[in-house]
């Protein structure tokens, strides 16, 4: 989905806590991909205008989990290290963000050059639920 | 477009592509035999026992509505409306007890009633028996997936519905008198179960109103970094809705660990043992009490 | 703005009422900051009961209100942190430190009136 204003903002949120629930993910870890989706999406429309967010489920192998994919064409990030390092202190950087979502979601994957944009992609995969067959 | 339905095209004595009026030719066929062949294949459902734990009347309704779906899935070649019916089916029937091999088995003789039925119609031209296949088949099996995966999602979605509320019930969190919550934790710790024990406290705090939680954990041998991590969320977390945490029971064993861990236990209150703590959140409590309301007295606990 | 502000006894009561964006952030926090000094309230609840997500910009603006009414002399107390938020929030590291936090509105006053 397009992410221009902060109400797509709104709307992505909700689209992936609904979509983590379907793929099976609890009330709980629904809310952690709902708000590292808020972080995300801010970066996005703060720091490049607007960008896009692919929310979609993801197997691999026995686990399955949501996949966020979210892209923008602006400035980039120049020194990623410097941002992910200490950041966070640094309260309105894109450092927050990211370092909010790297706490909330279990993998994530961020490529950025600068000048050319920036993807950020975090997947939160279900708990240690074995589906071992109760019902026989 | 619907794309799965194209006949191949062959330059025939038919001229152009007719796939799409085959098809209708074939939809209209098919509706109206349907009394027909409703009932011919509820027969043939009994016949395999299969939905044994449904009665006759509801293997017809279910039949009928099935039936149309899958029509109508034909004619559309979209498979989404069937896929919400199939869902829809499925969390009726899985408690019940109907199994997937039966769900499977009773799709795929659908399949086969409306198959001979083509056959039978169009047996005459073989050449237009092939064109009808052609479109006939893949639509029936793609309908025939869908129905079958939604099915299994569903049952997985309850297997795992079902064992949290198992892994709920042996992890309770007590409420012992107002405003207080004891969560006696026994047993080793780990991260899957701190993390639902954390939810189950937190909405403990908000069902019960808990102003203090006592967490005993004299039950747990040792604890590790993940888990230690839980811990203190969980007491951050409690503090955001304005409860405070008291652990009793700390080993020297796992306040070594923490204190190995970087925990910052000066945020978290520790007392010795449970009755302590218990004391400790009463005397919080009554104070917090005495403080309020002018006027207002609380008979003392 | 999907918030209601009111006013009771010598507090302000604002209400969140649905998932706000960052823009109706901004406007809480103005407003909030404007009705302590045009009531010389000396305290404020802010009842977030129905935000289903606190992210970082929420959090800093409600220290902000927190800061600057504590200038102000009003103290500022958030209510109705949702289980799952709380959670988020204390994963995330946001923690609210510089402002008191309270389960719900009667929660909320009691710590004020104390």
């Amino acid at each position: 989905m397009q992410i221009a204003s902060d109400s797509d903002t709104v709307v992505a949120r909700q689209a992936g806590r609904d979509a983590a629930l379907r793929v099976g993910l609890s009330r709980t870890e629904a809310t952690f991909v709902a708000t590292a989706i808020s972080e995300i999406a801010r970066n996005i429309t703060v720091h490049a205008g607007r960008g896009e967010i692919l929310i979609r489920a993801r197997t691999e192998g026995e686990r399955t989990g949501l996949l966020v994919v979210a892209t923008d064409e602006g400035p980039g990030i120049a020194d990623l290290n410097a941002v992910l390092r200490d950041d966070y202190t640094s309260q309105a950087g894109l450092g927050v963000g990211l370092w909010g979502a790297r706490k909330l979601m279990d993998e994530i994957t961020i490529t950025s050059e600068s000048g050319k944009g920036t993807t950020v992609s975090m997947t939160k995969w279900c708990g240690p639920n074995e589906v071992t067959g109760l019902l026989g | 477009m619907i794309e799965d339905f194209d006949a191949t095209t062959e330059s025939g004595p038919q001229g152009p592509d007719v796939g799409p009026a085959l098809l209708g030719e074939l939809v209209a066929h098919l509706r109206k035999v349907r009394p027909a062949l409703r009932e011919e294949w509820t027969r043939r459902i009994t016949d395999a026992q299969l939905l044994s734990v449904m009665t006759p009347e509801e293997i017809f309704s279910e039949v009928t509505a099935v039936y149309d779906n899958y029509v109508d899935a034909l004619e559309t070649g979209s498979v989404e409306a069937l896929e919400a019916y199939a869902k829809n089916l499925s969390e009726r029937i899985i408690p019940r007890g109907v199994e997937t091999h039966e769900v499977l088995g009773v799709v795929l003789l659908l399949r086969d009633v409306l198959a001979r039925s083509l056959f039978e119609k169009y047996q005459n031209d073989s050449h237009l028996l092939n064109r009808v296949l052609d479109a006939y088949e893949p639509a029936a099996n793609r309908i025939a997936v869908t129905v079958g995966v939604s099915f299994v999602q569903e049952r997985e979605r309850i297997i795992r519905q079902q064992q949290l509320a198992i892994r709920e019930l042996s992890t309770p969190v007590l409420k012992v008198r107002d405003q207080l919550l004891i969560l006696p934790i026994i047993g080793a710790l780990d991260t899957g179960r701190a993390r639902q024990l954390t939810e189950q406290l937190l909405h403990g705090i908000r069902e019960n109103r808990a102003k203090v939680v006592v967490i005993d954990i004299t039950g747990v041998p040792a604890i590790d970094m993940p888990v230690a991590d839980h811990l203190v969320q969980a007491v951050r977390a409690s503090g955001l809705m304005g409860a405070r945490v008291i652990i009793t029971g700390l080993s020297a064993e796992i306040a070594q660990t923490l204190v190995n861990l970087g925990v910052d236990l000066s945020m978290m209150q520790s007392v010795g043992d449970l009755q302590g703590g218990i004391e400790e959140a009463e005397r919080q409590l009554s104070y917090a009490v005495t403080r309020t309301a002018e006027g207002v007295r609380e008979p003392e606990a | 703005m999907p918030v209601s502000i009111l006013k009771q006894r010598e507090y302000l009561i604002a209400s969140v009422q649905s998932a706000l964006t960052d823009t109706e952030v901004i406007e809480l926090r103005d407003a909030l900051l404007s009705e302590v000094a045009k009531h010389r309230a000396r305290g404020v609840i802010v009842d977030v009961a129905a935000l289903d997500v606190i992210d970082s910009f929420v959090s800093r603006s409600l220290s902000t209100v927190a800061r600057t009414n504590r200038l102000r002399g009003a103290k500022t107390v958030v209510v109705g942190i949702q289980p799952d938020v709380a959670a988020a929030m204390s994963q995330f590291g946001l923690t609210l430190d510089s402002i008191d936090t309270a389960l719900d509105l009667e929660a909320g006053l009691e710590l004020l009136d104390g």
